[in-house]
């Protein structure tokens, strides 16, 4: 635990969402990922504990705390054993909401945020294209203006939550001819004619989550639903973008750190050649290698978490976390499942799934890549 | 105002003067003392004419009574002057070979040796490694026996950093060679007692401006009053000092690499190939935005484990960890500044080429990066 970042409050907080996750999520996560789903009430119970609304004020039914009560919240999840059932809730509160939160009119604030906050509803933010991945500004769906609504067509694709979602924080093109600055954001709801889930799609790993590929054709959008300034979407994806990648990198360290622990237990039980794994150096300092690199990790993302918690400029600190800590929870993994042997390829342990969840944290929320990019526009070129 | 949190205002302040210090000072000797092999002997009385050898250590031995932190900003300065041996000869004398003289030694102890160390005006070092104990300390051979009121010494002891120039030896020696680390003490001597001698100056491939020798006991007698602590603590005496300054070396070298980072990116800055400068080339940028990720990370990493060892914890994964990972990411930066650099890197005249070389120790001194993987698979209970 570091000291000198987390105050008692969020040792209490972790303490209290640890034992929650213990006994109503950790048990049936292996039944969800089967399912490629978890329940929908899993948002209603976690808002009902008051955890969903953390970093929201209490007029909309949060508790009004800091980014690292936020952060303790999403390090808990994360430490569940399914990747997917941490996105599906972070999706909702730490990526769709805060755009509304942060850029919208109060009305759209009296609407989404205080269903979200108990988990009635639940938010999506809808970016990626097919055609428009790491580059934000190339998006195609377009919005035009209808009078007292904007006509939207295109697709969204890789949306988390996007199938079950009860709306879509959706980016759209107003000014086509503008690039980035042509890009607004609007609250789409589900059942507003013209917008369909047209598929959730079969990933390689986190697969509790529902991902989906979303469809709008002249699918009117009433204005009142526009988040901020029409043509400042780009600008406002990219100030949260921050918190997402830092909630990666936390849940990268969290994955990093459950895979390393599951693969001590194994090399201390598993024996070979008479004596148990970890008796041999050779594991030893694989191990050894491993907690190294999920401690350095773990200081670099809370180095990050505190500049953004402090309201400091954090943007290349967090793609720094980002990169470090999800590049490390993908070795780890994938250290943990060599030790595990043979039985690290069979689907009734664990491993498995942390390497396979693990996979996706260099690439969603900007690859290391884009984080590289980031990185070198602003202290290298 | 520092960046970062764990530094105040008087901690930036004593770092720029030891910054103007270097510059003014160190850094224009520093390709003549490389090429001789010893840097001058007017640095370390110079250091402590400006308190720098003593930043840490209490008023009443002249020093200034700064925290740990002041030490991290000492190490990060010295390490940022681009002659890895300065830094190294300097840690030697204010965090290896006389802390133990401060918290075990008795006054006249303290008096002899500690104060005029923290003056620089006498040099020490310490004697551990052998021959025949590297990594194994525990199986040191030089022995100590008590002979009335003295002590005989007989043994040989290797790598001994300042070893040539220093005024005195921390020494370890075996007291009672059936005990293990439970047979060992901490003996104070003198360059010119007769039986000791320094047998040889060792060639490195790096650090080459500091003096490394090869230490030769024979028959050596010191008085009783040499003895430092209690017979046979002296294992114990020296290891909770050398997790500090295992920390602090880092924390060197961490600074290091941030300067051969900032030399790399000068030079893709700098030099133009094809048409257009390295650094806009997306390969090169993208390695330069991966030492900078590194470079924080050990960075970090320090910083969080200081943190706790300020605040009187004794963090030995933490320190086993920040020692294998900063070691290996200054040296990893090293390399990749060297090949940034091209054909140009790979000459003499560049001085990337001696952070390549003097960064390469990291891995090994102060603990190899396979030792601090014993220590960190123990503290995992494996």
């Amino acid at each position: 635990m570091a000291r000198w970042l987390f105050r008692e409050e969020h040792e209490m907080l972790r303490r209290s969402v640890r034992s929650w996750v213990e006994k109503e999520v950790r048990p049936h996560v292996e039944e969800w990922e089967e399912k490629g789903e978890f329940p929908r009430e899993l948002f209603a119970r976690a808002g009902e504990l008051g955890f969903l609304g953390l970093t929201y004020p209490e007029e909309y039914g949060g508790s009004g705390e800091d980014y690292l009560a936020g952060a303790v919240f999403m390090e808990e999840m994360a430490r569940c054993g399914s990747a997917g059932v941490a996105a599906g809730i972070g999706a909702s509160i730490g990526i769709a909401g805060p755009q509304i939160y942060k850029f919208g009119s109060e009305e759209l604030k009296r609407r989404f945020l205080p269903p979200t906050i108990s988990g009635e509803k639940i938010g999506a933010l809808g970016i990626t294209e097919p055609n428009a991945g790491s580059d934000v500004a190339s998006i195609q769906t377009t919005a035009r203006d209808g009078g007292d609504h904007y006509l939207v067509n295109g697709s969204k694709i890789f949306i988390t939550n996007g199938v079950r979602a009860d709306y879509v924080v959706t980016a759209v093109k107003t000014d086509p001819a503008a690039g980035r600055k042509g890009i607004s954001l609007l609250v789409i709801e589900k059942g507003t004619p013209g917008f369909s889930a047209a598929k959730k799609l079969d990933k390689l790993g986190w697969n509790a989550s529902d991902t989906g590929e979303l469809v709008f054709e002249d699918c009117r959008v009433p204005k009142a639903n526009l988040v901020g300034q029409e043509n400042a979407g780009f600008y406002y994806i990219m100030q949260n973008f921050a918190w997402e990648r830092l909630v990666m990198a936390l849940a990268g360290v969290v994955g990093a750190q459950v895979a390393m622990e599951e693969a001590i237990r194994y090399a201390q039980q598993r024996v070979q050649f008479g004596k148990p794994l970890a008796k041999f150096q050779v594991i030893r300092h694989k191990i050894a290698d491993m907690a190294a690199m999920v401690e350095t990790a773990r200081c670099l993302t809370y180095h990050a978490l505190s500049l953004f918690a402090a309201g400091e400029d954090a943007v290349e600190a967090v793609a720094m976390a980002k990169i470090y800590a999800c590049e490390t929870a993908s070795k780890v993994a994938d250290e943990a499942l060599q030790i595990h042997g043979g039985y690290g390829y069979m689907m009734e342990y664990p491993v498995q799934r942390f390497w396979r969840d693990a996979r996706i944290g260099t690439i969603g929320g900007g690859t290391t890549e884009i984080m590289k990019e980031i990185i070198a526009e602003r202290l290298i070129r | 105002m520092s960046r970062y949190s764990v530094f105040t205002e008087e901690h930036e302040a004593v770092r720029r003067t030891i910054r103007k210090f270097v510059e003014a000072e160190i850094a224009p000797h520093v390709e003549e003392w490389e090429r001789q092999g010893y840097f001058a002997d007017w640095v370390f009385p110079r250091m402590g004419e400006l308190g720098f050898l003593a930043l840490r250590y209490p008023e009443k031995y002249g020093g200034a009574g700064g925290d740990y932190f002041m030490g991290v900003v000492l190490a990060e300065e010295l390490g940022r002057c681009g002659c890895g041996s300065l830094a190294m000869a300097v840690a030697v004398q204010t965090d290896m070979a006389t802390p133990p003289i401060m918290q075990f030694g008795n006054e006249d102890q303290i008096k002899k040796y500690l104060i005029p160390a923290l003056r620089g005006e006498k040099v020490a070092c310490l004697g551990i490694t052998e021959p025949n104990a590297g990594s194994d300390v525990a199986s040191i051979e030089t022995r100590a026996v008590r002979d009335g009121g003295q002590w005989i010494i007989n043994g040989r002891k290797i790598f001994i950093t300042n070893g040539v120039r220093a005024d005195f030896i921390t020494l370890v020696a075996k007291t009672d060679p059936d005990l293990g680390y439970n047979g060992v003490s901490l003996f104070l001597v003198d360059r010119n007692t007769p039986g000791f001698t320094v047998t040889r100056k060792l060639e490195k491939v790096g650090m080459r401006s500091s003096d490394t020798a090869e230490l030769l006991f024979e028959d050596c007698r010191v008085p009783a009053e040499s003895l430092l602590g209690v017979e046979n603590r002296g294992f114990h005496q020296i290891m909770w000092e050398l997790q500090g300054e295992r920390l602090m070396g880092m924390a060197g070298a961490v600074a290091g690499a941030q300067q051969t980072f900032e030399m790399a990116l000068e030079y893709a800055r700098s030099r133009t190939q094809f048409g257009r400068p390295l650094v806009k080339f997306q390969v090169i940028a993208h390695k330069l935005a991966e030492m900078a990720a590194e470079i924080e990370a050990a960075r970090q990493l320090v910083y969080s484990t200081a943190r706790k060892f300020a605040a009187g914890e004794y963090p030995v994964k933490e320190i086993s960890i920040a020692k294998l990972v900063c070691a290996q990411v200054s040296h990893r930066v090293a390399d990749a500044a060297l090949q940034i650099h091209g054909g140009y890197g790979y000459m003499m005249e560049y001085p990337v080429q001696r952070a390549w070389r003097d960064s390469r120790l990291n891995r090994i001194g102060g603990g190899t990066d396979e030792i601090m993987k014993e220590i960190i698979a123990k503290t995992l209970g494996l």
